[in-house]
């Protein structure tokens, strides 16, 4: 009867993204806090219509010809080639810390020949992509929420727009399809060099031929512990696109503007790509067991 | 009357624009000819760059009307409505130039996305425009924006809003920021690119020299209202005390 209130952690995330995402500070007297909740609350819903009514220019802008073949091409270096060094850095880092923990762990319960398999298996269904997804919101979401940011205040938005070129379908399109599409591949970056760091790390301490590691590591290795993982960073790169180029586009107030728009640009494309794993994982485990 | 209006460039009737509570534009009426050149003044901050912005459809009025060529443009749709814009040439402020492209290509950047023309073509264009303002080095029309002054910002800005041969041009504050020298050499420009061109312009400005060289015709803008409109001579012998005090410059 007197079942205790559960609280979904998606909820909670949820929560916590829409004050970050509102950024209303709570001040002053009870009156003041009352105003400053109502307000936080409007805008929290404001900011949830205006980036609906962006996804669906988007949606128009992407559809629609022409295509902006080369911007596209632009972008998918910009996303894919120039994070390539700093997503394999993280994997590495990445790969090298799970063999330390792991050898730890696994031989005080005197597993240590499972190690491998914890590796491959840790790095492919959720170390690589959640990192890649973290990693490229850092490092893109700044750099296109100030990109836009600056184009909107220098007023170079709207001299796309009076020069008939939609920044819909020039600026923002080819940004999130880039982030889409190179997502993904960046993931397989992440875990090629987690696996191999990985391997390094754990032949240092106690020397196996690469080929055991990977033998042993992927032997239980299925298509459901692989693809679902690794085409769900796809929509970690639609988050960081979208938001990225909605806080960059709605950029106001000059250069500290700029500033702020990069700022929430990270922090909220970070908090969604971990809002929409929690989500993925959920499905992915519902759907591919 | 219908036709006469229809044959003029751009015909502004009882535009309303406010932003929150505050009323930038309070009911607007402006008419300008093909050939003509209208200078619009007004203090900072009086709403003379929302004026054009609503003109080539970058912001929507709250009332009124515009119309371009006759067209009215605040009912058309989006494709409609770049239909107009590719007619309309629009230097901003401070040349609103794509930081990522050269100056070249910043100047082709319109032509490259509307025009079916080779690539050569778009670009022997680009240089010819350079050319007409200035710039005859193609050393230096392969600099990025951030490599070259203001003044030059300008310029290529001119450049860039002539590149699809527009019939009606609008001007932002296109002295602003210059020093006296250059500020008088782009509007030599403006007055030399208007009669090789020959396109009606809005010039929306602050600097009464300036407005008084390159215009033929004056409006100011005063808290949100046309105060009065005329030739330059008609302006100083009017009666309004805001007129004489801002011809006179007095504070």
């Amino acid at each position: 009867m007197n079942e205790p209130m559960k609280f979904d952690p998606i909820i909670v995330l949820i929560l916590v993204a829409a004050t970050v995402a509102t950024g209303v500070p709570l001040n002053g007297g009870l009156r003041g806090q009352l105003t400053a909740t109502g307000n936080v609350v409007a805008s929290f819903f404001e900011w949830f219509g205006e980036l609906g009514v962006f996804c669906w220019r988007l949606v128009r802008a992407t559809l629609t010809p022409p295509y902006e073949g080369r911007e596209l091409i632009r972008q998918l270096d910009e996303v894919g080639s120039k994070s390539f060094l700093l997503v394999a850095l993280a994997g590495s880092a990445t790969g090298v810390v799970l063999s330390l923990e792991t050898t730890d762990s696994l031989s005080r319960f005197g597993a240590k020949s499972l190690l491998p398999a914890v590796v491959v298996f840790s790095i492919l269904r959720e170390s690589g992509p959640i990192i890649t997804g973290l990693i490229v919101s850092g490092r893109v979401g700044a750099g296109i929420g100030a990109e836009l940011g600056s184009m909107r205040v220098t007023e170079q938005i709207d001299a796309m727009e009076a020069s008939a070129v939609n920044p819909f379908k020039f600026l923002v399109a080819t940004r999130v399809l880039a982030c889409i599409l190179m997502l993904p591949l960046l993931t397989l970056v992440a875990d090629f060099f987690g696996i191999l760091m990985g391997w390094i790390t754990s032949t240092l301490t106690e020397p196996i031929s690469l080929r055991l590691f990977v033998d042993s590591g992927f032997k239980n290795v299925t298509f459901n512990d692989f693809i679902p993982s690794t085409l769900k960073t796809a929509v970690f790169g639609m988050v960081i696109g979208v938001i990225a180029c909605f806080q960059g586009m709605r950029t106001t107030g000059g250069t500290a503007g700029v500033g702020r728009a990069a700022t929430s640009s990270v922090v909220l494309s970070s908090l969604f790509v971990i809002l929409a794993d929690v989500l993925l994982v959920r499905l992915i485990l519902m759907f591919f067991p | 009357m219908e036709s006469a209006q229809n044959e003029l460039s751009v015909v502004l009737r009882g535009l309303r624009k406010s932003f929150g509570d505050q009323t930038v534009l309070n009911g607007i009426d402006l008419t300008v000819a093909p050939g003509e050149t209208l200078a619009v003044l007004g203090r900072s901050g009086s709403g003379k760059s929302v004026l054009l912005k609503l003109i080539i459809g970058l912001q929507k009025p709250d009332a009124g009307s515009i119309r371009i060529h006759g067209r009215e443009i605040t009912e058309l749709a989006f494709g409609k409505l770049n239909q107009v814009r590719k007619k309309v040439g629009f230097l901003f402020q401070d040349g609103a130039l794509y930081d990522s492209l050269t100056l070249e290509e910043n100047v082709a950047f319109p032509l490259r996305r509307h025009n079916r023309m080779p690539a050569a073509e778009q670009k022997n264009r680009a240089r010819d425009l350079l050319t007409q303002v200035g710039m005859e080095q193609t050393r230096d029309m392969r600099k990025l924006p951030s490599q070259i002054s203001g003044g030059m910002k300008k310029r290529v800005g001119l450049a860039r809003a002539l590149v699809m041969d527009p019939d009606i041009m609008l001007l932002d504050e296109p002295t602003s920021g210059l020093d006296p020298i250059t500020a008088g050499e782009i509007e030599e420009l403006i007055l030399r690119l208007q009669e090789t061109h020959r396109m009606a312009s809005i010039l929306v400005t602050h600097d009464l020299h300036g407005a008084q060289t390159v215009s033929n015709r004056v409006s100011l803008l005063h808290e949100g209202a046309i105060l009065a409109e005329g030739t330059f001579e008609e302006l100083h012998r009017s009666k309004e005390p805001f007129v004489s005090k801002f011809l006179r410059g007095d504070a």
